[in-house]
């Protein structure tokens, strides 16, 4: 599996990642070098391998279905880059 | 350099409770040494008025004569665990100003049981890293020196300003954090020990997540008792996390007895890679004549998946990167990039992700997201999750037949100089070739350092235990310990 400068741009665009133009055969070349170190892999038969779900066997514990905590809309907006009327605000997402 | 910062956390709660000293002279020397270290680059957020706060709450404590083991003791935290109202960055620009409203489970418990929080400790970004040097707050260094020679080295990572700092005598332990070796290797490379726990034992509640199936936090000492009394702090269960394992954690320390006769050790004949410098060699050689020469029997095993442990964590790690790293996304808390004119969200969410994540993050990120994507899901992640199982079977027959601890190197070479390996990721991921199977397979792992190499430079061994066993193992590691007689100290530089 080889990686090419297109699917570079596309990996960098589903993680939100803005890479130039120029970056981007230095960084399908770097996928490519990990990549083919995860190729290994290909080596084992892992036909009937349950694929692991959690390393210690356990259930999820449960709980009441309540509220535990909140009604702190100020300590939870401290922290944003940009606030308003106790909303976060981002840039205009509807024309 | 201060007696009192030499203490170690067994000494100073003995002597805190004779009253010979306080919590805030200890503090006040340990405040000390971190000012005069600055070149270390291990404390990134100091922390004074907590410190000496909670030092005079701790001597009021003590003098009522009800207080816990941690009690008035000085400890770092590293910058992984979100501490109230006090940065909290995990080592990345993307946290830049972000101070949590709350503390993690595992903090929270350290400082109820009385520990002093001096500040908080450098490490890789986000964890990613085996050497600190993918930090925010540029490199930590080691305060171990080779022998005629002034080079900055590496005190590890991703916990190295953890190492860095215990090493150094400015506090007495620190937490750190395990995803693939993050502890034990930053241990092995300063002589201090390093446990990273079962996971499930240490919540995970409040820790800055890197890849949630394999964190777990642990404590990094300067010997294997204090790791028992800070590891028993730290672990319990917590409803806040869901993979928190509700067992009682029994009191370590008291199954420290040194007695490992009988107990039967495993030597994993595929830990002896090809091009393993001849000193690392040497030591696990010796290593396993200590642990006979106390009266273990030593057995020969086979672990047959190992090589593949290195491929699968770059698969699974990564993918649940890129899972969790998608919060960070200039909305809520952090860094958000400065925007042109007419963009968008988008923009906004690819800007800010661009400049506030450096380039291990974003490469790592991406990874994950590959492997994680339609057409590649079977093929990398699930593969890697049946290797995985793999590996922890591997694990689970050798524990069946009869094995009580596995003793392996800690690393594959002593701590190297800055910049040696930044080039090349997949040359700087092998720093984890012997620890990343104990996070795969869940289990507990223990740093201890064994000895020296030619150059001066400390040297680790590593045990692996049977899950939820960590008495037993921190008792075999005692037993190492005592058998090692590790006790050099870097020469202070800084």
């Amino acid at each position: 599996m080889s990686i090419d400068v297109k699917t570079a741009a596309h990996v960098a665009k589903l993680a939100r990642i803005r890479v130039e133009d120029a970056e981007l055969p230095a960084l399908a070349q770097e996928f490519n070098a990990i990549l083919g170190f995860i190729e290994q892999l290909n080596e084992l038969d892992v036909e009937d391998v349950e694929p692991m779900v959690s390393v210690t066997p356990m259930r999820l514990k449960r709980r009441e279905d309540v509220v535990t905590d909140g009604g702190m809309p100020e300590k939870i907006l401290a922290n944003a880059p940009e606030a308003r009327e106790g909303f976060f605000a981002v840039p205009k997402v509807v024309e | 350099m201060s007696e009192l910062t030499r203490l170690t956390i067994a000494e100073a709660r003995d002597r805190l409770r004779k009253g010979d000293v306080t919590s805030v002279e200890l503090t006040e020397a340990c405040l000390g040494a971190i000012d005069r270290a600055d070149a270390l680059n291990a404390f990134v957020h100091k922390t004074p008025d907590i410190a000496l706060e909670r030092a005079k709450a701790a001597d009021a404590r003590i003098a009522a004569g009800d207080a816990p083991a941690m009690c008035g003791v000085p400890v770092g935290i590293k910058d992984l665990f979100c501490t109230e109202g006090v940065a909290s960055q995990a080592g990345s620009k993307i946290l830049q100003g972000f101070l949590p409203p709350y503390e993690s489970t595992v903090t929270a418990q350290l400082r109820d049981a009385g520990a002093v929080m001096l500040g908080k400790l450098n490490m890789d970004e986000f964890a990613m890293g085996s050497s600190n040097e993918t930090s925010v707050y540029g490199n930590a260094i080691n305060p171990w020196r080779a022998k005629d020679s002034n080079a900055d080295l590496t005190p590890g990572g991703s916990s190295g300003g953890s190492a860095s700092a215990v090493a150094a005598d400015l506090c007495l332990g620190a937490t750190g954090t395990d995803t693939g070796g993050s502890i034990r290797q930053p241990a092995a490379f300063t002589g201090t020990v390093g446990l990273k726990p079962t996971y499930g034992r240490c919540s995970r509640w409040g820790i800055v997540a890197f890849a949630s199936s394999l964190d777990q936090a642990g404590p990094m000492t300067k010997t294997v008792r204090d790791a028992a009394i800070m590891g028993a702090a730290m672990m319990g269960h917590d409803p806040k996390d869901s993979t928190s394992a509700d067992l009682p954690v029994p009191d370590f320390e008291a199954m420290l007895t040194g007695d490992i006769r009988g107990k039967v050790i495993g030597i994993p004949k595929e830990y002896r890679m090809d091009g393993m410098p001849e000193e690392i060699e040497t030591l696990w050689t010796r290593g396993r004549e200590m642990l006979a020469d106390v009266g273990a029997e030593i057995r020969d095993i086979s672990l047959p998946h190992t090589k593949y442990a290195l491929p699968a964590y770059y698969v699974v790690a990564p993918a649940e990167a890129s899972s969790n790293l998608a919060r960070y996304d200039g909305v809520r808390y952090g860094y958000r990039a400065k925007l042109d004119q007419g963009d968008g969200v988008t923009e906004m969410y690819e800007k800010t992700r661009a400049e506030g994540f450096g380039a291990e993050v974003k490469r790592r990120v991406m990874v994950g997201t590959y492997v994680l994507s339609a057409g590649f899901y079977d093929a990398y992640y699930n593969r890697a999750r049946k290797v995985r199982a793999l590996i922890k079977r591997d694990f689970e027959t050798v524990f069946a037949d009869g094995i009580d601890a596995i003793l392996t190197p800690a690393t594959p070479s002593a701590a190297f100089e800055l910049g040696r390996e930044m080039a090349d990721p997949v040359e700087m991921y092998l720093n984890d070739v012997f620890t990343v199977t104990v996070n795969l397979a869940g289990l507990p792992g223990i740093s201890v350092p064994a000895g020296l190499d030619k150059a001066g430079l400390p040297l680790g061994l590593q045990l692996i235990g049977r899950p939820w066993e960590e008495g037993e193992l921190l008792n075999t590691a005692y037993a190492l310990e005592k058998a090692a007689g590790f006790v050099a100290k870097p020469a202070e530089w800084w």
